[in-house]
């Protein structure tokens, strides 16, 4: 490594956020009237990660991974078999009644599909004002009408619109009003389950753009959640990687986009489509073989052994910790972060040394990048396409 | 419903957002309001936020616009009108009858002729409405409620108290009706409609419980279920506000149109002998009466069967309407 690190652990924030062991098991049951147990769909199974004050954590993986249980778990719309979820160091899983309701204020979230996410019988006006007539002590009934006007005008809608109705709006205008009811009662915490997924790509920018000048004016923490690595990329600070219901790597942005030590990211990132044809033709793919297994009959071990390059004997038999792997504990630099996997390297495909050493490219975010994804250099598309389609 | 109206203060100018720099991203999005956003069905929904508007109060607003809901509107006001006075557009007596005029057609005084027994049918079926009606509209709601709450609750919490629902529906569909009616109506001596409308709630509640559980389980699934919940609300405030609107559309439809079946119903129960007791007038007994002799004297089955057709008529357009009413994206 030539490059020394690029302050691979900033100053941390302030925790708001903190999650230890998080478990979700789905039992699975035999019998109409005798119902057995006679397994469990571990949609999560253990998930720990800490979200600072002003921070975005985003969280990637395959479909069926269990990013959206733990979105779910988040915004307590589902009960965490284990763990904890502590919210300004309380404990949140266990709360119910009027406790909850003061936490639900302050973590709100996002839906997936701006199509359900809201009301077709409900005015826009009805639909941003319901926070206020759920928690009605945050503003006055007579203030209410005037805050939902100023919350559209906040997500760059027209404030006319109270009276319209949610099929009147495109999908990009639809998630600005749930963004708008995930505003509405100020809270600290933004859950966002795949926010932009449903959206075309010129308004998937549109929307991210909004969030991150949400995220700057109203001091929010997001938990961004996507399975299009590009778009984590761009509004991200730290990116957390999943599979089977467990993060397999986590770091910054730069740590996992340009520096990833476990396998399974660097198939992701080298699976992201890249617009430069020639660079496509070049790059080298790491194509996973099988499917995901299923999350009722989880691999032993390490669960990404059976689809794994670099699976060998002890993959089977020693579950490989979220900790910064061994050989890169003392070296710092930015593949120093944690990665859950016993044979943890860069890929050099990845991060074609002879650039490395020119210095060239140092940023995550430099705008220049994509110039230079037009140059012939064989083996630098994964690390640019990362950055590009956002 | 609770007609719910979060905002008290209407017409209020749009308040400028104070400290909150959107500048920047609002051309953005402006750009994209412009070229997007579709227009809204005529100037008058989604025009300028001057008074906030519900679901409820635009449906109310198209409904008072609508030919058809003001027809059928007019028709079932009328119904109702002779159902408690039948007297005022028909003096007679329904019972008094001469059979000497048995199967006679129409003459000056007696518009629509006479029926098997020499009575005079207009003042029949005039008198007839009473019943009919009545059988009709409280079996319809008294179906409507039981159902949609039973099955309601039953699709929005599920687990032992739906099981236990589904297993009783199933039998009480397994109960042939009209052998139910002969068993269960032969023992009541009364004279009066209740009886029968209270058979008929019993036997009719589990096709609607079976729809508003199908509704509301398909209603539940949607993310602004989820949202609602993620904001802190309630059961209740769920229920009324977002499923129930979402959820009532097929009850509306099924239960209008099985009004004309409980009116037909009661018609069978009655010429089977435990509906009504001779006595009374209705038009189901008008009908089974006439039916014998339909090739001597059409007259005597065709106004009642009439009356009938445009009563479940009425309610079937009023049904549409209302269902069109509550679903905006018809606007």
């Amino acid at each position: 490594m030539a490059t020394p690190s690029t302050a691979p652990t900033a100053p941390a924030p302030e925790p708001i956020l903190e999650v230890r062991g998080l478990v979700k098991h789905y039992p699975l049951t035999r019998g109409v009237v005798f119902r057995k147990q006679i397994g469990a769909v571990k949609a999560v199974d253990g998930v720990d990660f800490v979200l600072g004050r002003g921070e975005t954590l985003g969280i990637v993986g395959e479909s069926g991974c269990g990013k959206s249980t733990v979105a779910r778990l988040l915004c307590h719309l589902e009960q965490p078999t284990a763990g904890e979820i502590r919210y300004r160091g309380e404990d949140i899983t266990k709360l119910s009644g009027k406790a909850l309701k003061a936490v639900r204020r302050n973590i709100q979230m996002v839906f997936q599909d701006p199509y359900t996410s809201l009301n077709p019988r409900m005015t826009v006006g009805d639909i941003i004002g319901e926070p206020y007539e759920i928690h009605s002590e945050v503003a006055p009934k007579g203030d209410r009408r005037r805050r939902v006007q100023e919350l559209l005008d906040v997500v760059g809608l027209n404030p006319e619109y109270v009276n319209r109705y949610p099929h009147q709006f495109s999908g990009g205008q639809r998630q600005r009003i749930g963004i708008a009811r995930g505003l509405a009662l100020r809270p600290e915490i933004i859950v966002a389950d795949e926010p932009v997924s449903a959206l075309d790509v010129s308004v998937q920018a549109q929307v991210i753009n909004l969030m991150e000048r949400l995220q700057a004016e109203f001091d929010l923490s997001y938990v961004f959640i996507a399975h299009d690595l590009s778009v984590v990329r761009h509004i991200s600070d730290r990116v957390a990687v999943m599979y089977l219901g467990r993060i397999v790597e986590t770091g910054t942005d730069e740590q996992i986009y340009e520096h990833a030590t476990h396998p399974y990211t660097q198939a992701l990132l080298s699976a992201v489509p890249g617009p430069d044809p020639q660079a496509r033709e070049r790059r080298e793919r790491i194509v996973l073989s099988g499917d995901v297994p299923s999350p009722a009959d989880i691999p032993s071990g390490c669960r990404f052994r059976t689809r794994c390059f670099k699976a060998q004997e002890r993959c089977a038999v020693e579950v490989p910790l979220l900790a910064v792997p061994e050989e890169f504990r003392h070296t710092g630099g930015p593949a120093a972060h944690d990665s859950a996997c016993h044979f943890a390297a860069e890929r050099q495909a990845v991060r074609p040394k002879g650039r490395e050493q020119a210095g060239e490219h140092k940023g995550a975010r430099e705008p220049e990048g994509r110039e230079e994804a037009g140059r012939p250099e064989p083996r630098d598309a994964d690390g640019h396409n990362a950055t590009n389609a956002s | 419903m609770p007609d719910q109206q979060p905002f008290e203060q209407p017409g209020e100018p749009r308040g400028p957002v104070a400290g909150t720099g959107t500048g920047g991203a609002m051309d953005l999005a402006a750009s994209e309001a412009a070229g997007l956003a579709p227009d809204p069905g005529g100037p008058a929904p989604g025009g300028p936020a001057g008074r906030p508007r519900s679901l409820w109060s635009d449906a109310w607003h198209d409904l008072r616009r609508n030919p058809v809901f003001l027809l059928s509107a007019l028709v079932i006001c009328f119904l109702i009108l002779i159902a408690l006075w039948p007297s005022l557009i028909a003096p007679g007596n329904p019972l008094q009858c001469d059979l000497a005029r048995a199967q006679d057609g129409p003459r000056p005084g007696h518009p629509f002729g006479y029926d098997g027994q020499g009575c005079d049918v207009y003042t029949r079926t005039v008198h007839g409405a009473r019943a009919s009606v009545t059988v009709g509209v409280c079996a319809t709601l008294g179906v409507a409620v039981l159902g949609s709450v039973l099955g309601g609750l039953a699709g929005f919490f599920g687990g032992a108290w739906d099981a236990v629902l589904s297993r009783i529906t199933d039998i009480f569909f397994a109960i042939p009706v009209v052998l139910g009616g002969l068993v269960l109506l032969s023992v009541i001596t009364s004279s009066t409609v209740w009886p029968v409308v209270g058979f008929i709630v019993l036997l009719g509640w589990p096709q609607i419980s079976r729809i508003a559980r199908g509704a509301v389980i398909t209603a539940k699934q949607h993310d602004y279920v989820q949202a609602a919940r993620a904001l802190g609300a309630s059961n209740t405030r769920i229920l009324l506000r977002h499923i129930a609107p979402n959820a009532v559309a097929p009850v509306i439809v099924v239960a209008t149109i099985a009004l004309g079946t409980y009116i037909a119903l009661e018609a069978t129960l009655s010429f089977l002998g435990v509906g009504l007791k001779p006595p009374s007038v209705s038009w189901g007994i008008e009908i089974s009466a006439a039916s014998p002799y339909v090739r001597n004297a059409p007259h005597a089955l065709l106004w009642p069967a009439g009356a009938l057709a445009v009563t479940v008529l009425a309610f079937i357009m009023l049904g549409d309407a209302v269902r069109d009413a509550l679903d905006p994206k018809l606007r």
